[in-house]
């Protein structure tokens, strides 16, 4: 039973890759990116987790405080995050106008 | 699809067998965030550690972090450069119940924003946080008052010099911190009280120059967004319409 | 004082703010001179760095937060020549392209100029760091600046196409990486790569290390772009301009193999070392299929950038099987063949946009012949062509002789000649456009060589002679660098220095400085008669591939109907898998991680 927020974050990782390989939309692929992520965000707070620890705020006293280090880490990949899909919103918004379609099958202008 | 099927599912058996090697949930017993912990307070006068990790302890990731908010605005601005005529469209008109509480929500996420900014390091919060409420302020205006309101309320260029003068700062600050702590992004004023504003040093304004960096660059991004959502479909579509 | 370290990062990131802050009140004239005059220092700077680090191994706690009892509290750059050269490699090529690129980009040229030095910040932070996760943290910064330069030519649906590829691809790949920080993290408590290692020492080898070794290897080898990760690399640099290409080319592909060797020496060695094998076999594995594969592929291009983005891709295969035969001498062979490829590649993209800027195209086809026009163009191309590909004492030979000697000091003798194939087949496609575009030679049509899209033009301000002359400086630098006296010594005692994780620990945590000195004698490199004997080969294979690529008419039907029919399946099976669909791209980043790893799985469990 320990092990379920750990496979949680493990489970939504995998489903989010599943989405960007099969993704037929832009907008849904990058979607797919934040699930990955968010299973990352998952996997980062669960293992600094304490049992009956509290959040790391020590107004007005000291007290058992869950690692703060995974907190920050958390918080810098949401922007980097946060800053990665707009420019793929923003990618995939220029595809649009140019070719009319946000499918990444129809818009593969060159290969090979 | 038969080949992802097996490799997706070989790669999940990899990810879950890892898992399985991870230390037991609710166990955290290293010493890097328990040292955090007790040092916190007692070195820095913060009272909120994730602050404090985030913009002490851990700065450079932060310094970093401001730079990629500010290169992915820039980017999308390079991205959707390509300038509709400046058009505004007609917008339909909200209602007066609509526009009094609208307003009334607008300077309530305001405050909020300013006060989740100043109070970074000692209770939950930060420059980072606060930015995004502030910049939901401003996009409230845009869903409560129209787009006229949210285009004359926000211009473009000044919010652009904002967003460098808020990322540069960070960098300047940190230098600042080589003069009077001998280490890039070293604490250098005056540690004050625990639990007051005044505390943690350098902090605060490491706080209010992200804030005002993060702020700046979510409405720009917004506004670009909003400037291709605004025009009328048929001026940038291709003449053979969507597939 | 150590303080210095902070530079390569600082000044570029503070000069990206001033050039966005202040651009809209510059005279027109004087516009391109503070991003200029910021990458300039920030070369300067580095280099000081390299030349420092050869006595010592220089540390800088950022804030001030030095280690207490061998515990990191905060994060650290560490500087030794391998990685000090890194920062300076890609400071020398960001400032080489603002210059060339003077007046070159006409449409929102602030923000160009804004994002290069945001890149230039991320790489130098890349190759500086001492803390995995601030490694990531410039790694995405690279990637954000990389994919909004990639799509700088938005109006058409090419640069989209390839800046999307790009921009999925890697930003998976970094999404891998931050799950194997994560496992690290919680397999160890720490995020200094010092603290990592030294705390992974005492753990036996499980499946979170493996898992998390995997996963960290494989991100780092998307970026590089090793086979099967590739196929994004080639979609991104036909379609970024070419100043940007030539950063790209020149410094943020090699970024990624230093990363893997920058974990494998200073995290996973302790653990790992009594495998040591199977990792050496799956990553030289991984080096020569990236060798051969993208050869072939770039013989069958017509696109200038996307012919030279397949050689980027298959040096970077020879590159990484340098690193891969995890030994000083290679390890040191393959920095240099960073080094000269690095300055080499460079120079072939800026030639592309001279090209580009002359003839408004870079269809090699539709190119024939009209470079009679550009001598010392065609000069420059042939130069650089033959210093790719490794002819005695030309541009890459260092790099090549050293890593030969280390194969067959390790009796895989069958490496060095393999390798002498990638280089001249890949050489050899250089060889054969250059020929073409600059002689005249070769018929104007050719089957072999499919359709590409056209290619976006600079306006006519760009300076002529400037491009000219930063091309000619770019490549005579790459071209000489097997003639720089001493290189070779340094090199490898560079690379001992790199591999040593005990060293490394005790100066980053407990603050315990070694010197090193006197230097190694300055002599130019004594190659042995193999390498020359390779280094001649090579070249040979490069001349008779050109010779096939533009002849093979002429040979007799026989031939050509035989080698149709064996090849064909082979060659159209392998352009078919080049898609230009992100999906597939991703899932072949999965297949090749999960084989990876369950080779890993299967070998390193002890």
């Amino acid at each position: 039973m320990s092990y379920l927020p750990y496979a949680l974050a493990g489970w939504i990782f995998v489903v989010g890759l599943y989405g960007v390989v099969s993704s037929r939309n832009l907008i849904h692929l990058a979607v797919c990116l934040t699930v990955m992520q968010s299973g990352t965000y998952v996997l980062l707070l669960a293992i600094g987790y304490k049992n009956g620890a509290a959040a790391p705020i020590f107004r007005p006293s000291h007290h058992p405080a869950v690692d703060p280090v995974v907190q920050a880490l958390t918080l810098t990949d949401i922007v980097v995050s946060v800053t990665v899909v707009a420019l793929i919103l923003a990618l995939a918004l220029a595809a649009h106008k140019e070719s009319g379609s946000v499918n990444p099958e129809e818009i593969a202008d060159f290969s090979g | 699809m038969i080949g992802f099927a097996i490799a997706g599912a070989g790669f999940a058996a990899l990810v879950f067998w890892a898992l399985v090697g991870l230390p037991d949930f609710g166990h955290y017993h290293w010493p890097y965030g328990n040292a955090l912990n007790a040092i916190a307070t007692p070195e820095r006068h913060a009272t909120n550690v994730v602050g404090i990790t985030v913009f002490d302890y851990r700065g450079l990731d932060t310094l970093g972090e401001e730079f990629i908010l500010f290169a992915s605005v820039v980017g999308v601005s390079l991205l959707l450069r390509k300038d509709p005529e400046e058009h505004v469209p007609a917008d339909e008109v909200r209602s007066d119940p609509i526009r009094a509480l609208g307003a009334v929500a607008v300077v309530l996420l305001f405050v909020l924003g300013l006060w989740v900014v100043a109070f970074g390091y000692v209770t939950p919060g930060g420059g980072f946080q606060g930015g995004v409420a502030l910049a939901g302020a401003f996009l409230l205006v845009y869903v409560v008052g129209g787009y006229r309101q949210y285009h004359s309320l926000l211009p473009h260029s000044p919010l652009e010099m904002a967003e460098a003068f808020g990322a540069g700062a960070f960098a300047i600050l940190g230098f600042v911190g080589i003069v009077y702590a001998g280490a890039y992004l070293g604490n250098f004023l005056g540690l004050g009280n625990a639990g007051s504003l005044y505390s943690a040093g350098s902090v605060p304004l490491l706080n209010w120059a992200t804030a005002i960096e993060v702020c700046a660059a979510l409405v720009v991004l917004f506004s670009e967004f909003l400037k291709i959502y605004m025009l009328p479909a048929a001026s940038w579509t291709p003449e053979e319409g969507p597939r | 004082m150590s303080t210095i370290l902070a530079f390569p990062v600082a000044l570029p990131l503070a000069g990206a703010a001033f050039v966005a802050f202040t651009d809209g009140w510059l005279p027109d004239r004087v516009k391109e001179l503070p991003a200029i005059a910021i990458a300039a220092a920030t070369t300067v700077i580095s280099t000081i760095i390299l030349v420092r680090t050869e006595r010592m191994t220089l540390v800088h706690w950022f804030g001030g937060w030095e280690p207490r009892h061998g515990l990191a509290l905060g994060i650290g750059f560490v500087a030794e020549p391998l990685g000090a050269g890194m920062a300076t490699l890609a400071a020398a090529l960001v400032t080489a392209s603002l210059v060339f690129s003077w007046r070159y980009m006409t449409e929102a040229p602030r923000l160009y100029r804004v994002l290069m030095l945001v890149f230039l910040a991320g790489m130098s932070g890349f190759a500086l760091s001492g803390d995995l996760f601030n490694m990531f943290v410039w790694f995405e910064l690279m990637g954000v600046a990389a994919y909004a330069l990639a799509g700088y030519a938005v109006e058409r649906l090419g640069p989209i196409q390839g800046a999307l590829n790009f921009a999925i691809t890697n930003t998976v790949a970094a999404l891998f990486i931050l799950f194997g920080i994560a496992l690290l993290y919680g397999a160890t408590g720490a995020l200094n790569l010092a603290q990592i290692g030294r705390t992974l020492g005492g753990h036996s080898v499980d499946g979170l290390v493996v898992v998390a070794f995997t996963l960290l290897i494989a991100g780092l080898l998307v970026k590089s772009a090793a086979v099967p990760f590739h196929f994004w690399l080639a979609d991104a640099y036909a379609v970024a301009p070419a100043p940007v290409c030539a950063v790209f080319a020149g410094a943020m592909s090699e970024v990624g193999l230093f990363g893997i060797a920058r974990l494998y020496w200073t995290v996973f060695d302790g653990p790992i070392g009594p495998h040591v094998g199977a990792v050496r076999d799956v990553l030289l594995a991984v080096g020569i299929a990236t060798a051969i594969v993208a050869a072939v592929m770039a013989f069958l291009q017509r696109h200038l950038k996307r012919l030279l983005a397949y050689t980027v891709i298959s040096h970077v295969g020879i590159a990484l099987c340098g690193i891969a035969l995890l030994d000083a001498t290679a390890l040191g062979g393959a920095a240099n063949l960073v080094l000269s490829h690095g300055f080499i590649k460079a120079g072939l993209f800026l030639a592309c946009g001279v090209l580009l800027r002359e003839f408004r195209g870079l269809d090699e086809l539709a190119l024939r012949g009209r470079g009679r026009a550009l001598p010392l163009l065609g000069a420059l191309w042939l130069l650089a062509a033959v210093g790719l590909v490794g002819f005695p004492y030309v541009g890459s030979f260092l790099g090549h002789s050293l890593v030969d000697d280390a194969a067959i000091e390790h009796a895989h003798r069958w490496l060095p000649a393999t390798l002498m194939v990638a280089t001249g087949v890949s050489g050899g496609a250089i060889l054969r456009a250059g020929a073409r575009i600059f002689l005249g030679w070769g018929p104007r049509d050719d089957p072999l060589l499919r359709e590409e899209p056209p290619e976006e033009v600079p306006e006519e301000t760009a300076s002529m002679p400037a491009m000219l002359a930063i091309t000619t400086g770019v490549i005579a630098i790459g071209v000489g660098f097997s003639l720089i006296p001493g290189l070779e010594d340094r090199s490898e005692h560079a690379a001992d220095r790199f591999r040593d994780q005990h060293t490394y620990v005790d100066r980053t945590l407990f603050g315990k400085v070694r010197t090193y000195g006197p230097s190694a004698p300055v002599v130019i490199h004594r190659a042995t008669p193999a390498s020359i004997g390779y280094g001649l080969g090579a070249g040979l294979i490069a001349a008779a591939t050109a010779g096939f690529g533009l002849y093979r008419r002429r040979l007799p039907a026989g031939t050509r109907q035989a080698g149709r029919r064996w090849l064909e399946p082979s060659v159209d099976g392998l352009r078919a898998l080049h898609t230009g669909v992100v999906g597939d791209y991703v899932m072949w980043i999965t297949v090749g991680t999960a084989v990876i790893g369950g080779i890993w799985a299967l070998t390193l469990v002890s």
